[in-house]
């Protein structure tokens, strides 16, 4: 265990009712780490992420932030999820104020911050939209402000970009990069698409088939700030490779096991 | 015509307001043709006059406005009562599992049942016909609140929750503004289903109303008075839907996006 982790994961086990979702699974994360996680569906990635957000609880072992057991969800843990989650009555303004109305900032105080993350994510001029009156890609945008504005020690992000076409995507990512790379907000962030884990992550973990368990853990040797052309780079290709074989291994042994059950 | 393809705004007009004037020349047709007697059906215009005879000579917008005004006191205090419980119903499981058997059952007693027992309890004054309405509405209204406040999206009370929000916060700042355009059209039907009691209520035991009008039209054998007394009804029910769809679209613009 490094001594700048603010996230300690240690032998953390989820059984629901007969099926073991999620196994013995230990993870470390550093502050300002941007941790991918990858993994066939239902491995149990999106178990894990939801234990840390304190939206689900493990069965067993053990999950700490900066030393305290997390008991529930709280405003530390900010989220950003695959479903549109922005609330349909409130403005794009609205929504990212949010979580600082819940802690009782003064009105004007609120106003000025959610504007400079509206801002950030590019969103400027649809302060008074409502979320129906935008894009997928743009709910998303809005989503992530709610959840930077709030100053959360991690952001947790469970597929955020899964319902997006590919280059509203890819655009996405650039986008979140560059807010990370400026503000090194500590991330965790569930994806299927290896593409998307190597080019956001500074180490991507693999998980096994069902049940879970971190199977493979690799620093991304790619340095700051990333642009997309890195995409093409030898260093990205070889570690996509072998990504590529260790989830298409347990991609396999998942579906060898949905065809034995 | 294809299944489900929506019609035009102007063809919806005309086509609303032609069923209406067939429904009159078919009346009409029947009554001034002698194909019914005067006195079970009264024309059309026979009708319009004799309301008219009601409104300026007999007082019957008095009548008129006893009625909306009992309709409307039993129906707020209704809502008034409805409104909380049933979004701690919704909110709260414990709650609901306590209220929820008992309510389902009393919503299937009719109101008009208790028309005899009531008038026993509270006599034939106000509270009377303001209990039938109540009891008519309460149960409805509970019921189907705590439905809608507990179909909430839970991704959006998880979101919530990862930003921060107290259990009292989600409710009052997720649970009932999500849930608050579907509550306003639960209350824009049951005030049309309260339009039903208030009637009965005022067949037995009243001295105003347009029910009682109606009752004393029918010894009388006043068609005519009627069938004025149940247009009225109609109408008033029909402006206070239009009113009500009205106000919940100004209320709540979010929820007419993308419909």
């Amino acid at each position: 265990m490094s001594m700048n982790s603010i996230l300690t994961v240690r032998g953390v086990e989820r059984r629901f009712e007969q099926t073991l979702a999620l196994q013995a699974t230990d993870l470390d994360v550093a502050e300002n780490d941007f941790i991918t996680i990858l993994g066939p569906s239902g491995c149990g990635k999106s178990t894990l992420l939801r234990i840390v957000a304190g939206l689900d609880t493990q069965t067993r072992g053990e999950v700490r932030l900066d030393g305290h057991p997390i008991h529930g969800p709280g405003a530390d843990r900010g989220m950003v999820f695959q479903s549109y989650t922005l609330f349909p009555w409130l403005t794009v303004l609205d929504n990212v104020c949010f979580g600082l109305r819940e802690r009782g900032l003064p009105r004007a105080q609120q106003l000025e911050q959610a504007q400079a993350f509206i801002a950030k994510v590019g969103l400027r001029g649809f302060e008074h939209h409502y979320p129906k009156q935008l894009s997928g890609g743009m709910q998303q945008r809005t989503a992530l402000a709610r959840a930077l504005a709030n100053d959360p020690r991690m952001l947790l992000m469970d597929e955020p970009f899964g319902a997006l076409d590919h280059q509203t995507r890819e655009l996405m990512q650039e986008l979140l990069l560059g807010i990370w790379e400026a503000q090194r907000k500590t991330v965790l962030f569930v994806t299927h698409d290896i593409d998307e884990a190597v080019f956001m992550g500074s180490r991507v973990v693999v998980m096994s088939a069902r049940p879970g368990r971190i199977k493979l853990d690799r620093v991304v040797p790619l340095a700051h700030p990333r642009h997309y052309s890195v995409k093409t780079t030898p260093a990205f290709a070889e570690l996509k490779a072998e990504l590529t074989e260790a989830v298409r291994t347990e991609v396999l042994a998942a579906q060898a096991q949905q065809a034995a059950a | 015509m294809k299944p489900l393809v929506p019609v035009a705004p102007g063809t919806r007009i005309v086509l609303g307001v032609s069923f209406f004037v067939l429904f009159v020349a078919v009346w009409a047709a029947a009554t001034f043709g002698g194909f019914v007697s005067k006195t079970f059906l009264a024309d059309p215009l026979t009708m319009v006059k004799s309301g008219v005879t009601l409104l300026t000579q007999m007082g019957f917008g008095w009548d008129i406005a006893w009625t909306v005004w009992r309709v409307l006191g039993g129906f707020v205090i209704a809502a008034a009562l409805a409104l909380p419980l049933g979004v701690a119903m919704g909110a709260y499981k414990p709650v609901e599992a306590f209220f929820e058997p008992f309510v389902s059952f009393a919503r299937y007693l009719p109101a008009s049942a208790f028309i005899p027992l009531l008038i026993l309890w509270a006599g034939i004054g106000e509270t009377q016909k303001l209990a039938v309405i109540f009891i008519g509405s309460f149960f409805q209204l509970v019921l189907m609140i705590a439905v809608t406040v507990g179909n909430t999206r839970r991704d959006l009370v998880e979101a919530a929750y990862t930003l921060g929000v107290s259990d009292r916060g989600l409710i009052r700042r997720v649970l009932i503004p999500g849930a608050a355009p579907e509550i306003a059209e639960t209350l824009r039907m049951v005030l049309g289903w309260a339009w039903t009691y208030v009637i009965v209520a005022e067949l037995i035991g009243a001295s105003t109303g347009i029910g009682h009008m109606i009752t004393d039209s029918q010894a009388l054998l006043a068609t005519d008075h009627i069938i004025f007394g149940i247009i009225v009804i109609g109408l008033i029910g029909l402006a206070s839907d239009l009113a009500f769809k009205w106000v919940n679209r100004r209320l709540f613009p979010w929820a007419q996006l993308g419909r």
